[in-house]
């Protein structure tokens, strides 16, 4: 191949090689750089048109009943939003469930089906700095998508002038509440992602796991509901994420919990905390064992 | 020195996928040769700082692999044997991402990679997802990546691995113009011996992670003195008039192949060549195929 037989290009092509003198930057630029890569890719920015219709579908369902909340709040006048801040996400978890199905495979398993993880480890980032970029994309691509309705929210009563000081409290117990959702929920999504890196199958199984702990979680808290043992219908929250960040949020935060019964007292509210840190940490730390292994 | 080990071993349980190996390898383009299984890939990783060694040591431009494996990687670029392209992203946005992740900022990042797409031969197809692509444009994209950052020294596995016979030339002229042109290193794998010999100034031939034979281009192919002519017409007269005048040489079917102890020899065959009224259309110092080595290779005990 020479460059005259490559057409008018060529011309462009005997220009030369030009070395680069400029700056090369650390990991923490790098991480922080596959951070927001790992964030535009859970929404399919940067991607073929075709990634992009599952995510942002999926956050503009979850934008919606905000918006519908917002409009019939402001049109007939109720003195209190008809949908809590704080019970949004769980009404809407079927949403966030399909999202972190859908999207997880394409922040983890993706590098490690198509085999572009060695690229990544034969640059300067260590495994754990790449392991940390990718659940901190994974959470804040949660944090937007449970985040940006609740927001919406906040705009549409303020708008219909429902008073500050009685919306911003929720507000921001939902927000937290959000935040530790983005986290057990990325833990978990991005765990099972990373074990099960062909195609379909990681969707397949992370929706499949959060259905049957939710399955789980509702006959236990149902049979124990029908024997009357109040304690242990409130402790049966800990088998599925949803009522386990709820109860934190309910627990430590005090907002009402979405699932009727929370965590039981001071003990509880605990005990729903320390199993909600310890599963983000069990998920950090399985997910950094799993690249430990030489992938190449 | 670009590279050097000393008594490099690296084991995997009960297999030894690199033993005893110290090479000492300086910059241009060098070959590292050997059978599948040799242990290329495996010392590819080792030098990139990914495997720790069993035994031994070894330094990448002056830096040590164990110590100092970030460092390395900053300067040194990787193309895998394997394919690592995703199907959905284009070769652009792929290429400017991996820029980044070697830590170059997002302008700069874009720069390089439209001007080490264009040098790989790249154009228009290059904002079209990868996932499309033929294996001669993926190999390309693979060899782009590893070239984003303007390493000093890029380490290319099998870079001709399931390319066609002009794909494969086109690699290999890219190949030197990356020793040459472009002034960086080239570490370049091949189960291909022959291959290798038109593009690299020094080659390392392992077997069973074992070096068998270490040594520049230069001095495996350049040294024989012979001559190969082709003239228009037959050369069976040519032959006998050289062997009058003291020169051997072996008719070849239609080349005749001339051994030429001194620099005198060529004039004699010019000489003669015009004497005898024949077309001289080539006259081609012969090189010694590196598939030699293999029929005389070094010390081994298995």
């Amino acid at each position: 191949m020479t460059d005259q037989q490559r057409g008018p290009a060529g011309a462009i092509h005997d220009i030369g090689y030009r070395h680069y003198d400029g700056p090369r930057l650390g990991p923490a630029y790098i991480r922080r750089a596959l951070f927001l890569e790992t964030l535009r890719g859970a929404f399919g920015l940067g991607r073929s048109a075709r990634s992009k219709v599952m995510p942002l579908l999926l956050l503009a369902v979850m934008v919606l009943p905000a918006l519908v909340v917002t409009v019939v709040t402001s049109y007939i006048g109720f003195d209190t939003l008809p949908l809590g801040y704080t019970e949004y996400v769980v009404t809407l978890q079927v949403v966030v469930t399909v999202f972190l199905g859908a999207q997880s495979p394409v922040v983890m398993s993706r590098d490690l089906r198509f085999r572009v993880a060695p690229l990544y480890f034969s640059r300067p980032l260590s495994r754990s700095q790449y392991v940390q970029a990718k659940y901190a994309g994974m959470v804040a691509a949660l944090v937007v998508l449970m985040g940006l309705p609740l927001t919406l929210l906040l705009a549409g009563a303020l708008l219909s002038k429902l008073p500050l000081d009685e919306q911003l409290p929720d507000y921001l117990r939902a927000m937290a509440g959000v935040l530790v959702f983005a986290f057990v929920l990325a833990g978990i999504g991005l765990v099972i992602a990373a074990l099960t890196p062909r195609r379909g199958v990681g969707v397949a199984a992370v929706v499949g796991v959060l259905l049957v702990l939710s399955g789980i979680q509702a006959t236990v808290r149902a049979l124990a509901g029908e024997l009357g043992n109040d304690t242990f219908t409130g402790y049966a929250g800990l088998l599925s994420p949803y009522p386990l960040v709820d109860g934190v949020t309910a627990g430590v935060f005090g907002a009402d919990s979405s699932f009727g019964e929370g965590p039981p007292g001071a003990l509880g509210a605990l005990v729903f905390t320390a199993v909600a840190v310890l599963l983000v940490v069990v998920c950090y730390v399985v997910l950094l064992a799993r690249y430990r292994k030489a992938l190449s | 020195m670009l590279i050097q080990t000393h008594d490099l071993t690296m084991q995997f349980g009960q297999v030894t996928a690199v033993s005893a190996l110290s090479i000492d390898v300086s910059t241009g383009v060098t070959g590292l040769v050997g059978a599948n299984g040799a242990g290329k890939s495996t010392l590819l990783k080792i030098l990139l700082g990914l495997l720790p060694a069993t035994k031994g040591s070894a330094h990448v431009l002056g830096l040590d692999v164990t110590t100092d494996g970030p460092a390395i990687r900053e300067l040194v670029g990787y193309m895998p044997e394997h394919d690592c392209l995703p199907p959905d992203v284009s070769a652009t946005e792929f290429v400017v991402h991996m820029g980044r992740m070697s830590g170059l900022p997002t302008t700069a990042a874009r720069e390089r990679a439209a001007d080490i797409l264009r040098h790989v031969g790249l154009y228009e197809e290059r904002y079209r997802p990868m996932g499309g692509y033929s294996t001669g444009m993926r190999q390309r994209v693979k060899l782009a990546q590893a070239l984003v950052h303007d390493p000093s020294l890029v380490l290319l596995d099998e870079p001709t691995n399931g390319l066609d016979p002009a794909g494969r030339d086109d690699m290999l002229a890219l190949i030197q113009r990356i020793g040459t042109e472009f002034g960086i290193s080239v570490i370049v794998t091949s189960h291909l011996l022959g291959e290798l010999e038109r593009v690299c100034d020094g080659l390392v031939v392992i077997d069973g992670g074992r070096l068998l034979r270490h040594s520049t281009t230069a001095s495996v192919t350049a040294q024989t003195p012979m001559v190969t002519v082709e003239v228009d017409g037959e050369p069976t007269a040519l032959q006998a008039r050289l062997a009058d005048a003291g020169v051997a040489a072996r008719v070849d079917g239609k080349l005749l192949t001339v051994d030429v102890g001194d620099d005198t020899a060529y004039d004699l065959v010019r000489d003669v060549v015009a004497e005898l009224d024949l077309g001289l259309v080539r006259l081609e110092r012969q090189r010694h195929h590196m598939t030699e080595i293999f029929s005389s290779p070094g010390p081994r005990d298995d």
